[in-house]
């Protein structure tokens, strides 16, 4: 048997942080190859690789029985593997046709150019009016655009990544459709996603990846859902932590909340319920960008004009409330993105810590902020959450992801929370700083504060929490207990 | 082609460099100039940049023209650091000058101490209320900032003139268009005699004072600097868009009100409709060199002022035109945005090809 394209013992390492580990893969003749894997799995570093915008550490490739080391995307693409990205990468104010013709070499004209189109455009069926601006296409149009630049190089590998997450379940069919066209006529397609459901329809084979690990080759068609999950997710729950006592006291209560998201492609909210009590830990997992990030808003404060439904802090209603207005009751926040949002790399500690600080009149007078006591608390927070930086000074972005990342818990359990909200609390943080953070929230929660924490690490909400929910489109599902909980449940639940 | 690539570190001395390089090459770009216009290229340099500070009378002029410059840049500098991008100086100051004016007119010909804090503090609002309705309007209805705040600068100037036209017209004034000479209560106090140099000087100074404790040491400057470095940021730190929108536009517009009744009544003593000279725009250089920082401001303010009055200094002994002084100003903001693209960017030559 002779394969299109082999991989074999695929290392690649960030830092401490081993992405690939040995991996090795094999690609035949129209076979639709699923890459599966969680986020952070080391899915979007091998393909990266394969496609020239990433050097692997070691390992090698043959294309065609030849080996095969792209120097870059170009290189890639004149021998023949194209990919598509999750993000696409088009000029907004250009037509489709424009945008089409940047991707030619340079001797291309238009007329061949149009002639392919017109060709592509019968056979796949991908209508679309090329004299288009790009800006005006809907997310699945601008896929199509992304998909014709890539036919037109007639690839002989389509690397997808996540390609449905931007298709409505119409689009979706039509889109398999098209993919098994493709493949029928003798295209390879990698296919990565953590959609299991779509896998199992679509493709023939699947490689899944687990902290940069293969941990299994199969065929998706034969094995059941709950079978892949536990491949894609992992079984062993390392509980060696010890769990707070919980005290049958609500803290927070979420009554059957509704947000209707006004952004385009935006999730909304619905059917959220949940309480959590005094010295307990309350996790909510979920695949990416099934509303997490709406959720977090809502509960901060950052949206506050919840009418249907309540949100109730110590029985009191606070849907109302500014996020401020919440810190003052003692909540705080740690949302998942450190540059831009929970942190600004370009300040200072010392004006990090003001950034969620400036309604605590400690902090300052008369409008004139206490720069002294400000130093004095950010030199607290590095000294007794391990902070390594050079001193209180020091730019946020001179940091480590995990030694910001350790400020900025730090910075809000300093202020002695009755509540911590934190959204993926240790992603892209080294195990040794994750390790620190789920010390310092389970001290906490000891000490009789309670913590929400919102992640898609469902190992980390395993270890640490003492019940947990799954949201999926922006659904809230019944609540498990972590300790008993099962892969199958998750899968079941992310499905939904 | 050319291909610009963000540089990761930029150098801590850009802050100087950058200013210093554009004078640099703006005074080298008009030494060439003089030439091609056959003048002697050293002596036309001397008499614009060097000769007006040789006298008494050129260094009062400095204080008077420099004066409006920078009260309306340490405004436009509040807005520019928190993102908002206010065009439209121009017409608040025009705005400030019209109301401050018609409320000295509205007391002739009472006498007190009283009148021009009153015209001040009627001016100040005005103005930022002018400013306001494109804030109102980006707030409400994500409009351009940039369009309606300059936009409505045309509809102050023509406001001004409808005034100075029509009711604000001087009873005794032969049907010129131009209002009664303000009274003695509605004059700012002349800080060397026999000069035209005023007190609103002293007003600017106290000004940059102010502007740059609020940038560094107060809560409101915090905010504005975290606004202009992540909008997501703003909000999780408990201020809204929309506040820093409206806070920008009442600081700038307030400002740039003030900066017109000090000069209706400083130098110039009357409402007539020439008031709007430009240093509403000239202003936004000034901010820009200046690196919005209020001691730069008050740096560049002088060297922008220094431009119109050797302007004049050529015009008159050179037999340059007039021109030269808005040449001058525009090379230099061309200079100064060519070095801050040159240390925030590393800039090399590539040939055309597509890559990823």
């Amino acid at each position: 048997m002779t394969y299109l394209l082999e991989i074999a013992g695929i290392t690649k390492s960030f830092l401490d942080i081993k992405a690939n580990n040995n991996i090795s893969l094999k690609l035949k003749e129209g076979e639709i190859h699923a890459l599966l894997g969680e986020n952070g799995a080391g899915k979007s570093t091998l393909v990266k690789i394969i496609y020239g915008i990433l050097k692997p550490d070691s390992g090698k490739m043959l294309l065609n029985g030849e080996e095969y080391n792209p120097e870059n995307p170009d290189f890639a693409r004149k021998q023949g593997i194209g990919m598509v990205f999750q993000h696409f990468s088009l000029f907004e104010s250009l037509s489709v046709i424009d945008n089409l013709m940047l991707g030619q070499d340079e001797h291309v004209s238009r007329l061949t150019v149009m002639d392919q189109l017109s060709y592509i455009k019968d056979e796949y069926d991908l209508y679309l009016d090329l004299n288009k601006t790009v800006a005006t296409l809907s997310a699945g149009e601008k896929q199509k655009v992304e998909i014709m630049r890539c036919l037109l190089q007639d690839p002989k590998i389509i690397i997808l990544d996540e390609p449905t997450s931007v298709l409505n379940p119409e689009e979706v069919k039509k889109f398999f459709h098209f993919l098994k066209k493709l493949s029928s006529e003798g295209v390879v397609i990698l296919y990565i996603s953590h959609k299991l459901q779509e896998i199992k329809e679509l493709c023939d084979f699947a490689t899944i990846l687990r902290n940069g690990n293969v941990v299994k080759y199969c065929d998706p068609k034969i094995l059941s859902i709950n079978e892949l999950a536990k491949f894609m997710i992992g079984k062993d729950i390392n509980q060696s932590y010890k769990l707070s006592e919980v005290e049958d006291i609500d803290v927070m209560n979420i009554n059957n909340i509704k947000y209707n998201n006004p952004e385009l492609y935006g999730i909304s909210l619905q059917e959220i319920n949940f309480n959590v009590q005094k010295g307990e830990i309350f996790g909510i997992a979920g695949i990416a960008g099934n509303g997490q990030s709406e959720l977090m808003k809502v509960l901060s404060g950052e949206i506050n004009n919840i009418k249907q439904g309540s949100i109730l802090f110590h029985g009191k209603e606070i849907n109302y409330l500014s996020i401020n207005d919440r810190r003052k009751k003692g909540m705080v926040f740690i949302p998942e993105d450190r540059s831009g949002h929970g942190a600004i790399g370009n300040f200072s500690l010392i004006d990090n810590l003001l950034l969620t600080n400036l309604w605590d009149v400690d902090f300052f007078k008369n409008g004139v902020i206490d720069y002294i006591y400000s130093a004095k608390k950010t030199k607290e927070v590095i000294d007794e959450f391990n902070v390594i930086c050079k001193d209180e000074n020091s730019l946020a972005s001179s940091l480590s992801g995990g030694n910001l990342q350790k400020f900025v818990v730090g910075r809000e359990i300093l202020k002695g929370p009755d509540i911590i909200v934190c959204e993926q609390p240790t992603w892209g943080v080294d195990i040794g700083s994750a390790n620190m953070i789920h010390d310092f929230l389970l001290d906490k929660a000891r000490m009789g504060a309670t913590i929400i924490i919102i992640s898609q690490d469902i190992d980390e909400l395993r270890k640490i929490c003492h019940r947990m929910a799954i949201i999926s489109n922006g659904k809230l599902s019944k609540i498990y207990d972590a300790s008993s909980i099962t892969s199958e449940n998750i899968a079941i639940e992310m499905a939904k | 082609m050319f291909k610009l690539e963000k540089k990761a570190n930029i150098d801590k001395s850009s802050v100087f460099m950058v200013p210093l390089s554009a004078i640099g090459c703006s005074l080298i770009f008009v030494f060439i100039l003089f030439i091609l216009l056959g003048k002697n290229p050293t002596l036309a340099l001397f008499i614009i940049f060097i000769e007006p500070l040789l006298s008494v009378f050129g260094i009062s002029e400095l204080i008077v023209k420099s004066t409006p410059l920078i009260i309306i840049a340490l405004g436009l500098s509040f807005g520019f650091r928190a993102g908002v991008w206010n065009i439209g100086a121009e017409g608040q100051y025009t705005i400030g000058a019209l109301s401050g004016g018609a409320t000295i007119l509205a007391f002739y010909p009472m006498s007190g101490l009283w009148l021009l804090p009153v015209a001040f503090l009627v001016a100040i609002i005005s103005g930022a209320l002018w400013g306001m309705i494109p804030g109102i309007l980006k707030a409400k209805f994500n409009t351009n900032e940039i369009l309606v705040s300059l936009m409505l600068t045309y509809v102050a100037i023509l406001f001004l003139s409808a005034m100075v036209y029509g009711p604000l017209k001087d009873p005794d004034g032969f049907n010129f268009p131009e209002s009664r000479l303000f009274h003695d209560s509605g004059i700012l106090p002349i800080i060397f005699h026999g000069t035209r140099a005023h007190v609103g000087f002293l007003i600017a100074i106290f000004l940059v004072v102010m502007m740059h404790f609020l940038l560094t040491r107060h809560m409101v400057g915090f905010f504005i600097k975290v606004s202009g470095e992540s909008p997501r940021a703003l909000l999780f730190s408990g201020k809204s868009r929309n506040q820093i929108i409206y806070l920008s536009f009442i600081i700038c517009g307030g400002l740039a009100g003030l900066a017109g009744v000090i000069e209706v009544s400083g130098p110039i003593g009357q409402l007539v409709p020439a008031i709007p000279v430009g240093y509403g725009f000239t202003a936004i250089i000034v901010a820009f060199l200046g690196r919005l920082n209020p001691v730069g401001i008050f740096l560049a303010g002088l060297l922008l002022a220094l431009t119109y009055i050797g302007g004049e200094a050529a015009q008159i002994k050179l037999g340059l035109p007039n021109a030269i002084t808005g040449v001058f100003q525009g090379v230099l903001l061309f200079f100064l945005l060519a070095a801050d693209a040159y240390t925030k960017y590393k800039i090399s030559l590539v040939n055309i090809r597509w890559k990823i």
